[in-house]
């Protein structure tokens, strides 16, 4: 028997705002979350434009051995997931006596592990970098970390796919739970924020530099975009079995209704028209809708002149040119592998809210991009089903499909 | 350094590290007890005491250190063999 798939709660720390209220709010408002991070240039960065995050202090909700392996992605995976948990209508105590899995997005632990390196080479010593440095840079930190602070008992692993972790994260814990193999699992998405983590990223040239104006660097789908804005940060969504919400009482936020996912296997940084295809088109049929059926799609467009136009081209020969299309990545710059679970975030916010966040700084399309509908402004319209995409290196590819619970 | 300040300076450090209220480290108390130590406090507890008194102490050193007391005999002994 397969069961229905639905998001019970939700929970975010972005650089658009650090909870759900503050971040509806500015995704309606439209605000950038992007600066010039001047400690970048210093560091050797041909672009210093960021989202920007700040460490949250852990210390009122967290002893000295729970925040002693935590660094940037589990520390921000905390206060998101501390958000969905407790919206949720969870608790640690029900979580202890139940099985909920966890299934994260993370892809790099930068940060921690430069801090780690730096000090054993200060000290000549491996001791001396204290008991928290593994838990910190192993790749599954935002595991290790959340299973073991929220007493999870179910599945538990990283998921690790690049600008699409966040997104197949989300797609993992939905088949699960489809299956009948787990009542409930947290997903989400980790992005640590520093310098070290984005240096080699930078190192491609594929940033902006638009720096005397951060927060209109970000140009998804317009034709004078230049390059990425890195950013980072954590969402995390609650997925579990429609019985269980029921059972439960649970706020019943929407339903996953179709994930899709493919790979180009061809080019480590290139985009694939054929690729995001497949990965659009898996999706709707496993959703069982046609093309129309869909009222918004978040779009992957980070604002490179290469991956936009891919896009819209794949996004045109699917849906045509009406269905309502932006790139929330014009006010957060790219989340990388948070991505895919923010973005999810983000649009359930606008279908409860019933409004399509812009894609600010869309200017002026270019020939390609001119032929889907691009949301510039803020607009009023009620969302009953959503479509987010979200595209990684290496050519992985994540299509997720979302409708609203008719009450 | 003289015990006195030693005592001063551990105290500080260890309640700042561990956590703990520094009116509940006596000389008498049970370090391990008092400071909830695991094995992997140890670790930390070697690198606090490097930081703080720039030596390094090994498993060895705290065979037969139960109290504090015990523990500032210990770090007046590494400081002397410095």
């Amino acid at each position: 028997m397969e069961h229905r798939v639905v998001i019970t709660g939700m929970g975010i720390y972005s650089c658009l705002g650090e909870n759900l209220n503050d971040v509806r709010d500015s995704l309606y408002k439209g605000k950038s979350g992007i600066i010039l991070d001047e400690t970048r240039k210093d560091f050797g960065f041909r672009s210093s434009l960021t989202g920007m995050v700040k460490d949250p202090d852990l210390a009122p909700f967290l002893n000295r051995r729970q925040r002693l392996g935590m660094h940037q992605p589990a520390m921000f995976a905390y206060m998101a997931t501390k958000e969905a948990v407790e919206n949720a209508g969870l608790d640690i105590d029900f979580l202890e006596k139940t099985e909920t899995g966890l299934i994260y997005g993370n892809d790099s632990t930068a940060g921690s592990i430069s801090e780690t390196v730096d000090r054993i080479r200060e000290k000549k010593d491996t001791t001396l970098v204290g008991s928290g440095a593994i838990f910190q840079n192993m790749n599954c930190t935002v595991n290790m970390n959340i299973s073991t602070i929220f007493k999870l008992k179910g599945i538990n692993f990283t998921l690790s796919a690049a600008c699409a972790s966040g997104s197949h994260s989300i797609g993992m814990g939905y088949l699960l739970i489809k299956q009948g193999l787990q009542e409930r699992v947290i997903c989400g998405g980790a992005q640590e924020i520093n310098p070290t983590a984005m240096g080699s990223f930078d190192g491609l040239s594929v940033f902006s530099i638009k720096e005397s104006t951060p927060t209109k660097a970000s140009k998804p789908f317009d034709r004078d975009r230049d390059g990425l804005i890195p950013s980072g940060g954590a969402a995390t969504v609650i997925l579990e079995s429609y019985e269980s919400a029921i059972k439960r009482g649970a706020p019943i936020l929407g339903e996953l209704i179709g994930y899709g996912f493919s790979s180009n296997g061809d080019h480590l940084s290139n985009p694939n028209i054929d690729g995001q295809n497949r990965s659009l088109n898996m999706a709707l049929k496993q959703a069982n809708i046609n093309v129309n059926q869909i009222d918004y799609i978040n779009a992957h467009a980070t604002s490179t002149p290469a991956g936009d136009s891919v896009e819209a081209e794949a996004i045109h020969r699917v849906f045509g040119g009406k269905t309502a299309v932006s790139s929330t990545k014009s006010m957060t710059g790219h989340e990388c592998w948070m991505a895919g679970a923010s973005e999810i975030v983000y649009s359930m916010l606008m279908m409860q809210n019933n409004f399509i966040a812009p894609n600010i700084n869309f200017e002026n399309p270019d020939e390609i991009t001119a032929k889907i509908n691009i949301i510039a402004e803020t607009k009023q319209q009620d969302i009953n089903c959503f479509l987010s995409n979200s595209f990684g290196f290496g050519g992985t590819n994540s299509s997720l499909i979302i409708k609203k619970i008719k009450k | 350094m003289n015990r006195e300040t030693i005592i001063e300076t551990v105290k500080d450090f260890l309640s700042e590290e561990f956590e703990v209220d520094k009116s509940k480290i006596q000389p008498n108390a049970n370090l391990q007890e008092t400071l909830d130590l695991d094995s992997l406090d140890y670790v930390d507890l070697v690198v606090v005491i490097e930081e703080n008194f720039g030596f390094k102490v090994t498993g060895e050193d705290f065979i037969g250190i139960g109290t504090f007391d015990e523990f500032y005999t210990l770090v007046e002994k590494k400081l002397a063999e410095k």
